[in-house]
């Protein structure tokens, strides 16, 4: 059976992200399934938008949770929300990130009918979530069904809203990823990093001392730096030696991304935490490169214990220099690893993924029509509404 | 003085009057949600005994297993759907019937020899993930709803109307596993 499906995108999809991600290889999965789907979300430049997405609004620069985000609200936000909802004429309603304040909120409470959620992120209970408690609650009462895409954010959900959620994993594009051809053939064995090089959460500086270690005992090493942030500022006090095996390609597209992935002989994740899920952990094994991460407990888990890639204590450079140079010296090793790895980002590829959604779906649809404005408290509303239902 | 009195007044009971019919708003929208909610549980519960009915009556199983399953998927639609807790006791006796004959992977494969037999699990294999489902949001839209009907405003000015108190839905519905390792 084919849906008409309405995705809500929360952050402005010209700028990169996790979520705007998920929602674009949903959206695009889910279209290749056969289902109709029209995404919402906000843009800073309309004409970059795919043909499935539907212009939400400029997003405003917010301090939200910690950091300054750009969401979209105010009037003219609610009356494209309502409209897309009105014509849309969706038999259900996906919500992503519904605890932000942007266009997921808005949704929430234009529509009535069948409305999925996914919660991405872990917020910590802050000040903003208790005074807008009471706001939260009256969207999430009407979300029929909240999915969680890690352990850490379902209990988010559980411990400080009360209220359950389904884990569904992100998804991994395991086809993109199989299929890259590699970059290009370093002289030596290589190591990669992604990331931003200068965010402290993503642990580049341990890595830098560990390489400087490996280097000691195997001077061929290349150390390959994707991402964004300044190499000169970054590697300022990283000794000469070590500065000629380090190669810095910046920040670079999807295809290149999983392009480098194919060509490197070891992918290390060296963070010291945030992070939740671990999906560049899930590209990487796709694309054949076997994976050292720290033991933070979502990389723990994407690696079945250690199983699927070989783990470090967090923030120990000298165990993750030994965890290098162990696999480096045993091919053997890293061919297994790379057979398990692709093995285990199957798990997590985004047909599977999508396929518990949809069961998602049609358990919330079972029950009820399809998804139609919400007209309470909308006194203007209602009566443009009687105005449009008069011939 | 007293002028002052009286707006505050009148506008102190506008404000009450307002939360009230929003929260009573809130309510009808929850009791809704559970509407559905349930609507949808009986719809893939009822799946679940027409597919093991089905999976009986195919002759896939040998007579003992055949009766075991037909008896039970009978049983869970005799029930009477009003009584939640009989229904629960049914229901989990078919879920437990239907691990007792799909035990292990081993079992499942050497059952789908054909493309009928194939479909026959896999479509019993996501109404079983979808029973699943269904409970959980149904007895999360329970929570939601009772929350709110706690609420003291709530109780003293009656906003939940004749509505009855809501009930969760209890059972065993963990999926057969050989079905679902996909």
């Amino acid at each position: 059976m084919t849906l008409k499906i309405g995705i809500v995108c929360p952050y402005s999809w010209d700028s990169p992200g996790g979520v705007q991600a998920h929602v674009r290889d949903q959206a695009e999965t889910l279209i290749a399934g056969g289902h109709d789907v029209s995404v919402l979300t906000p843009v800073e430049d309309p004409t970059h938008l795919p043909p499935y997405a539907v212009d939400g609004g400029r997003p405003r620069a917010v301090p939200y949770n910690g950091s300054v985000a750009r969401l979209t609200m105010g009037v003219k936000a609610t009356a494209r929300v309502r409209r897309w909802i009105r014509e849309g004429d969706f038999d259900v309603l996906h919500v992503h990130e519904p605890l932000a304040p942007s266009l997921g909120v808005l949704a929430c409470w234009a529509a009535r009918g069948p409305i999925v959620a996914t919660v991405h992120s872990s917020i910590e209970r802050s000040r903003a979530l208790a005074t807008g408690y009471y706001v939260a609650q009256t969207a999430l009462e009407k979300i029929n069904a909240i999915i969680a895409v890690s352990e850490h954010a379902r209990r988010t959900i559980v411990d400080h809203l009360g209220a359950d959620a389904v884990l569904i994993p992100n998804g991994v594009r395991v086809d993109t990823f199989r299929e890259a051809a590699p970059l290009r053939r370093w002289a030596g064995p290589s190591v990669m990093f992604l990331g931003r090089m200068d965010e402290p959460r993503k642990g580049l500086p341990i890595l830098l001392t560990a390489f400087a270690e490996v280097r000691q005992r195997i001077p061929k090493v290349t150390l390959i730096l994707v991402g964004p942030g300044d190499p000169d500022e970054v590697l300022a006090g990283v000794p000469a030696a070590v500065r000629e095996g380090i190669v810095c390609l910046g920040r670079v597209s999807e295809d290149e991304k999983a392009r480098a992935l194919a060509s490197a002989d070891l992918y290390v994740a060296p963070n010291t935490g945030g992070e939740s899920f671990g999906i560049v952990l899930l590209e990487a094994m796709a694309a054949g490169a076997p994976v050292v991460a720290s033991d933070l407990e979502a990389f723990d888990h994407v690696l079945d214990n250690g199983r699927a890639g070989r783990l470090f204590p967090v923030g120990d450079a000298s165990a993750l220099a030994h965890a290098i140079i162990d696999l480096i010296d045993d091919p053997a090793e890293r061919a297994q690893l790379r057979d398990i790895g692709r093995q285990r980002a199957e798990l997590y590829d985004w047909p599977r993924v999508a396929r518990d959604i949809l069961d998602v779906y049609a358990s919330v649809t079972a029950g009820q029509g399809p998804v139609t404005e919400d007209l309470r408290g909308q006194i203007v509303g209602r009566w443009a509404g009687r105005r449009r239902e008069a011939p | 003085m007293s002028w002052w009195w009286v707006v505050i007044i009148v506008s102190g009971v506008v404000l009450v009057a307002l939360y009230l019919s929003m929260t009573a708003g809130r309510l009808d929208a929850l009791h809704r949600r559970i509407d559905a909610a349930s609507h949808a549980l009986d719809v893939q519960l009822l799946r679940r005994s027409a597919l093991t009915s089905d999976l009986a009556s195919s002759g896939l199983f040998d007579p003992a297993t055949t009766v075991v399953l037909a008896a039970s998927a009978h049983a869970a639609r005799a029930v009477d759907v009003t009584d939640p807790v009989a229904r629960g006791l049914a229901e989990s006796d078919l879920t437990r019937v239907l691990m007792e004959v799909l035990p292990d992977e081993a079992e499942v494969a050497e059952l789908r020899h054909s493309p009928e037999a194939c479909a026959m699990l896999d479509e019993l294999s996501s109404t079983c993930t979808r029973v699943q489902l269904s409970r959980r949001f149904h007895n999360d839209a329970v929570r939601a709803c009772r929350q709110v009907r706690r609420h003291r405003a709530v109780r003293w000015f009656r906003l939940a109307g004749h509505t009855p108190w809501p009930h969760t839905m209890e059972m065993d519905d963990t999926p057969p596993s050989a079905l679902t390792d996909r």
